[in-house]
C-alpha cells in the first residue's frame, strides 16, 4: 500500500496548491453534466479559452502587484483606453500594424510607470494612485472615442489576434480530416519537452542528493500532466486548433512563471512582499521593485487593450469597464495573499479559468446575469476561505 | 511545596517534521515565580503557547490542571478567563492607542453599549500605579520606552485579574534598569498572591528571582530544582540546559588584530526629519582590520542608528560627515546595496521586524543579499542555493528539519543564527553585528561568539552593538561607549571595566 499512503501523503502536502485544479475540474465537471456536454466540447473550450485571455494576461500582471503589497485598479479603463488607441492609429492615422502594436505596449509600459510613481517616491497608497488612473482613463476612452463613437477595425491581421488560429500543415487535408494536426504537433512536443524537463530537473537534484518525489508519484504526476494537456490539446485540435490567444496567453504565463520562481529579480519581488523593510536593508531597491512590477503590469495591460479590442475588432467607450476586478478577483481564486509575499502566477491563470468557466457555463445554462454574479461572488469568498483556512499546513 | 496552581502531565506537541514537545511534565506550586529554561527551541514558548490556549485543546495531547480543573481551553478568551495571561516577547499594544485604551483592549468597561470612560481613566490609573509606573495614562504607546511597555502590559494583565502570569523573555529588550524594575515587580506581585512563569536566556536574573527552575532540552523536562534547597547555580543550569559544562563563554582569540584600518568614520552627524531633532552628534571611529569593537551604550543611545545612516541610511536621515573605506575617500552610501557592495553587512537587532522574512523559507532567507552569487545572467541556480544553505546550517548548527522550513516556524535563536548566515553569505569585510545574542540561550551564545573569534581570525572586522556589558568585555578588542548620539569615551579593552562604561553610557 504504499503507492497510496504516499499519495496521500503528497497530496496533504499540496492540499493548497493543489486545490484549485481541483476546484476548476468539479466546476467543468459539473457544467459538463448540466449542459448536456455541450460545455466540454471543442468549438466550447476554444471558445472559452479566448474569453479567459485578455483577463488573465492581467491576473498575471496583478499577481505580483498583490504579492508587492500593492493594487492597481487602473487596468481595466486603460487597457480600454489603449484599445481605442489602437483603433485610432490603425483606422484613422493608417499606422503599420506593427507598429501601431509596439507603441500601444511602449504606452502601457509609461502608464504604469506613471502610476508607479507617486507610490514608490511620495509613499501615495497604490488604491488612491490608482483610482486616480481610473477615472482619469475612464475619461481618456470617453475622450477618444468621443466624435465617432464605436470605431470598427477592418484590419484582418489585427482582429487574427483575438478570433484567429494558426495555421495547420498544408497538402494532407486527406488525414485525419476534420482535426487539426499541427495542434496535435505542438501538444505532442509541449509533453516530451515537459517529461525531458521533469526528468533533468530530478536527475540534478539526485546529483545533490536532495529530497525527490517516490518514484512512482513521480510518474503519476508525469503520467497526470501528460493526459491533461493531451486532452486539452485533443479537445482544441477538434475544432480550429489553438487560438493566437491562447499562444499569447501561454507564452505570458511562460516568461512570468520563469522570471517569478527562476530569477534574481523574481525573488526581490517576493522578498518585499513578504518584509520590504529586510528586504531594504538586505540592499534590495525597493523604488526600482515598484518601477518594474508597475510597468510591467502596464504592458500586460496593453496587451490585454489589444487582445480584446481586437476580439470585438472594434473600439468602443465602455471597454474595459470592471477587468480590473475580474483580474483581482482570479488572482485571489489562484491563492494571492492580501497580505503580501505569496502567491503564484499559474495559480492566477487557473483562478482567471476558474472565474470564466463559471460565467460560460453559467451562461450555456441560461442562468440569468443576476445569479451570475451572485454565484462568481460566493466561488471567490469561498476560495479565499478554503485558502486561509489551509495556509500553515503542508510545506 | 505548597499544593500546585498548575499542572501539565504528558503534553505532547508535533508540527510537520518536529515534535517540539515530548511528554513534559511541568508542575508550579501556588505564588511561586518559576523559571523556564533551556536552550533556543527547546520547546519552551511552544509549552507557554499550549497553556495558554494559543494552540487549542486537540492540537497537543497531555492534560493541563489548573487550581485541580482539567481545561480544555479553545482559544486564548478561555485561559484568559480563568486567570492565565500571557505576555509575549513581542509586545502586543497597539502604538497608536493611549496606555488606557491600550489596558483595557479587549476588555472594555461598557454602561450599556457605550465604553465607560471613566470609569476606564479611573481603573487605569489605579492598575498603572499597581505596576510602579508613573506616566499618564492618556500618554500614547509609542511615546513610552520599551521599558514601560513591558509594564503597560504587565498592568494590561493585572486589569483582568490574573492568577498566573506568563512572561516570554521579558528582559530581553530591556536595560539594567528597567530589568531590575521589572523582577521588583514580579517580587511583589508575588506577596500579593500572583503566581508567575518566566522564561529567560539571562542566567543571572533567573538565579536571583527563581524560586522554582524547570530546565528543558530538546521538548522534554530535564529537571525542576529548588532555589531554596540551593540546587540552582549557573554552572548547574548551564550544564542541564547544554547537556555538557561550558567553561568560558567567551572563547579566547589567537589573533591579534592589526594596524590597517578598513573603516574610518569622521565627524557623523544625522537629523531624523521625523522626530524632527539630531540623533547623532560627530561620530567619528575607527575600525582596524581582524578588529572586534564594541559598541556599548544603553538602550536608545543611537547605536542602532549610526549602524543604519552608515549602512545606505535606509530609513532618510539627514546626514552629513566623512566615511573611508580601506583609507579611500567614499561617497556616503545612498542605499544599502552601495553599502554591501562596498564590504559592510548589517544584522539588524529586530530579526523579526526587519531583518528576517518570516513567511519564507531557510535557504531564501539565507541567500537574499547576495543572490548573484548564485544565479548566472539572473536565473537562480535553485539546487546550488540549498547546498549553500545546508552548508551553514552544518557551519551555524541551525536547529531546523529542512533548510526548505520557514524561518517564521523557527525558535528565536535559530533565527537570530540565520540572520548571521545571511550576512556571512555576502562575505563582507566590516561585520555589524547589532545585539547579536539577544534572546539565544548560552549554549548558542557560545556559538556565535565562536564565530565571531573564527571571522575575525579569517581577516574580517566586526562592530558589535550591545547592550550587556560582559558581553562588550569579553569579545571586544576596543570599546566605545555611545550616549545620547555621541560618543563619551573610547579605551581599549585592557583599560575597560564595568563601572567605566556605565559611567560614560549615562552621560
Ligand atoms: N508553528 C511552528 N511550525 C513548525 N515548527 C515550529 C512551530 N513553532 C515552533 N516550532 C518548532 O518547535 C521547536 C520549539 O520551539 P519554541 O519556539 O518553543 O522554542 P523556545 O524554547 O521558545 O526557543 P527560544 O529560546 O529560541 O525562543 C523548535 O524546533 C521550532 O522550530
Ligand atoms: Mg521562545
Amino acid at each position: 500500500m504504499t503507492f497510496l499512503s504516499n499519495a496521500q501523503k503528497v497530496l496533504r502536502q499540496n492540499i493548497r496548491e493543489y486545490g484549485m485544479y481541483i476546484a476548476l475540474f468539479v466546476i467543468m465537471t459539473i457544467f459538463t453534466i448540466t449542459t448536456e456536454g455541450v460545455f466540454i466540447s471543442s468549438r466550447n473550450i476554444s471558445n472559452l479559452l479566448n474569453q479567459t485571455g485578455y483577463i488573465a494576461v492581467l491576473a498575471v500582471g496583478m499577481t505580483l502587484i498583490i504579492v508587492i503589497r500593492h493594487i492597481d485598479l487602473s487596468v481595466g479603463f486603460l487597457a480600454g483606453f489603449l484599445g481605442a488607441i489602437c483603433a485610432i492609429a490603425l483606422v484613422f492615422w493608417k499606422l503599420p500594424l506593427l507598429v501601431v502594436i509596439i507603441m500601444v505596449l511602449a504606452l502601457g509600459i509609461v502608464a504604469g510607470l506613471i502610476t508607479a510613481f507617486p507610490v514608490a517616491h511620495l509613499k501615495i497608497p497604490s488604491f488612491v494612485a490608482s483610482l486616480a488612473g481610473w477615472l482619469i482613463y475612464r475619461g481618456a476612452i470617453l475622450l477618444a472615442t468621443m466624435g465617432t463613437g464605436t470605431i470598427i477595425i477592418p484590419n484582418d491581421t489585427f482582429n487574427a489576434i483575438g478570433n484567429g488560429y494558426i495555421p495547420d500543415f498544408l497538402g494532407i487535408e486527406n488525414f485525419l480530416p476534420g482535426v487539426h494536426k499541427l495542434t496535435l504537433v505542438l501538444g505532442l512536443v509541449g509533453i516530451v519537452l515537459f517529461i525531458m524537463g521533469e526528468i533533468n530537473n530530478r536527475r540534478k537534484k539526485q546529483a545533490y542528493n536532495f529530497e525527490v518525489l517516490p518514484m512512482d508519484m513521480f510518474i503519476l504526476k508525469l503520467v497526470f500532466i501528460s493526459l491533461l494537456v493531451g486532452g486539452v490539446t485533443w479537445i482544441l485540435a477538434g475544432y480550429n486548433g489553438i487560438s493566437w490567444t491562447v499562444v499569447i496567453m501561454l507564452i505570458v504565463t511562460a516568461i512570468y512563471h520563469f522570471v517569478t520562481t527562476q530569477t534574481v529579480l523574481g525573488r526581490h519581488i517576493y522578498a518585499i512582499g513578504g518584509n520590504p523593510e529586510a528586504a531594504e536593508l538586505s540592499g534590495i531597491n525597493v523604488k526600482k521593485i515598484i518601477y518594474v512590477v508597475f510597468g510591467s503590469m502596464g504592458l500586460l495591460t496593453a496587451l490585454s487593450g489589444i487582445l480584446f479590442t481586437s476580439r470585438l475588432q472594434s473600439a468602443t467607450t465602455t471597454a474595459g469597464s470592471l477587468f480590473e476586478m475580474d483580474a483581482i478577483a482570479a488572482a485571489y481564486v489562484g491563492g494571492v495573499s492580501a497580505a503580501g509575499g505569496v502567491g503564484k502566477v499559474i495559480g492566477s491563470i487557473v483562478g482567471a479559468l476558474v472565474m470564466m468557466s463559471l460565467t460560460n457555463g453559467m451562461n450555456l445554462m441560461g442562468i440569468d446575469i443576476s445569479l451570475q454574479y451572485i454565484v462568481r461572488g460566493a466561488v471567490l469568498v469561498a476560495a479565499v476561505i478554503f485558502d486561509v483556512t489551509t495556509r500553515g499546513r503542508g510545506k | 511545596m505548597s499544593h500546585p496552581i498548575l499542572e501539565m502531565k504528558n503534553i505532547t506537541k508535533t508540527f510537520p517534521g518536529v515534535k517540539a514537545l515530548d511528554n513534559v511534565t511541568f508542575s508550579v506550586a501556588e505564588k511561586e515565580i518559576h523559571c523556564l529554561v533551556g536552550e533556543n527551541g527547546a520547546g519552551k514558548s511552544t509549552l507557554m503557547k499550549v497553556l495558554s490556549g494559543v494552540y487549542p485543546h486537540g492540537e497537543y495531547s497531555g492534560d493541563i490542571v489548573f487550581e485541580g480543573q482539567v481545561q480544555k481551553f479553545t482559544s486564548i478568551r478561555d485561559s484568559e478567563n480563568i486567570g492565565i495571561a500571557i505576555i509575549y516577547q513581542e509586545l502586543a499594544l497597539i502604538p497608536e492607542m493611549t496606555v488606557y485604551e491600550n489596558i483595557f483592549l479587549g476588555n472594555e468597561i461598557k454602561s450599556g453599549i457605550t465604553i465607560d470612560w471613566n470609569e476606564t481613566i479611573k481603573r487605569a490609573g489605579e492598575v498603572v500605579k499597581k505596576v510602579g509606573l508613573n506616566v499618564n495614562t492618556a500618554a500614547k504607546i509609542k511615546d513610552l520606552g520599551v521599558g514601560k511597555q513591558q509594564l503597560v502590559e504587565i498592568a494590561k494583565a493585572l486589569s483582568r485579574n490574573t492568577k498566573l502570569l506568563i512572561l516570554d523573555e521579558p528582559t530581553s529588550a530591556l536595560n539594567e534598569d528597567d530589568s531590575k524594575n521589572l523582577l521588583n515587580l514580579l517580587r511583589e506581585l508575588k506577596n500579593h498572591g500572583v503566581t508567575c512563569i518566566m522564561i529567560s536566556h539571562k542566567l543571572k536574573e533567573v538565579i536571583e528571582i527563581a524560586d522554582t527552575v524547570t530546565v528543558l532540552r530538546d521538548g522534554q523536562t530535564v529537571c525542576t530544582l529548588d532555589a531554596k534547597k540551593g540546587e540552582v547555580s549557573e554552572q548547574v543550569l548551564i550544564k542541564h540546559m547544554v547537556g555538557r559544562e561550558i567553561d568560558n563563554i567567551y572563547p579566547p582569540k589567537k589573533v591579534k588584530p592589526t594596524d590597517e584600518i578598513v573603516l574610518e568614520v569622521k565627524d557623523w552627524n544625522a537629523y531624523s526629519p521625523l522626530l524632527g531633532r539630531d540623533i547623532l552628534k560627530n561620530i567619528s571611529l575607527k575600525v582596524k582590520k581582524g578588529e572586534i569593537v564594541g559598541l556599548a551604550g544603553l538602550m536608545g543611545s543611537g547605536r542602532t542608528e549610526f549602524a543604519k545612516s552608515i549602512f545606505g541610511n535606509p530609513d532618510g536621515y539627514h546626514v552629513s560627515g566623512e566615511i573611508e573605506i580601506k583609507g579611500q575617500k567614499q561617497r556616503r552610501f545612498a542605499h544599502p546595496e552601495e553599502a554591501i557592495a562596498s564590504g559592510l553587512a548589517y544584522v539588524t537587532e529586530d530579526r523579526k521586524g526587519n531583518g528576517l522574512i518570516l513567511i519564507q523559507d531557510v535557504k531564501q532567507n539565507i541567500t537574499l543579499a547576495n543572490l548573484e552569487e548564485i544565479a548566472r545572467n539572473g536565473v537562480i541556480n535553485g539546487n546550488e542555493e540549498v547546498s549553500i544553505a545546508n552548508e551553514y546550517k552544518a557551519s551555524l548548527n541551525i536547529k531546523t528539519p529542512t533548510v526548505e522550513q520557514k524561518v517564521g516556524n523557527l525558535s528565536g535563536g535559530n533565527q537570530q543564527k540565520v540572520s548571521v548566515a545571511k550576512w556571512l553569505f555576502v562575505k563582507p569585510n566590516v561585520l555589524i553585528l547589532d545585539e547579536p545574542t539577544r534572546g539565544i540561550d548560552v549554549g548558542a551564545k557560545y556559538e556565535i561568539y565562536t564565530i565571531m573569534t573564527r571571522l575575525v581570525e579569517q581577516g574580517m572586522s566586526i562592530i558589535m552593538i550591545s547592550s550587556e556589558l560582559p558581553e562588550v568585555l569579553g569579545m571586544s578588542d576596543r570599546v566605545y561607549v555611545v550616549a545620547s548620539g555621541k560618543i563619551t569615551g573610547e579605551m581599549p579593552i585592557e583599560q575597560a571595566t564595568q563601572e567605566k562604561i556605565m559611567e560614560l553610557a549615562a552621560n
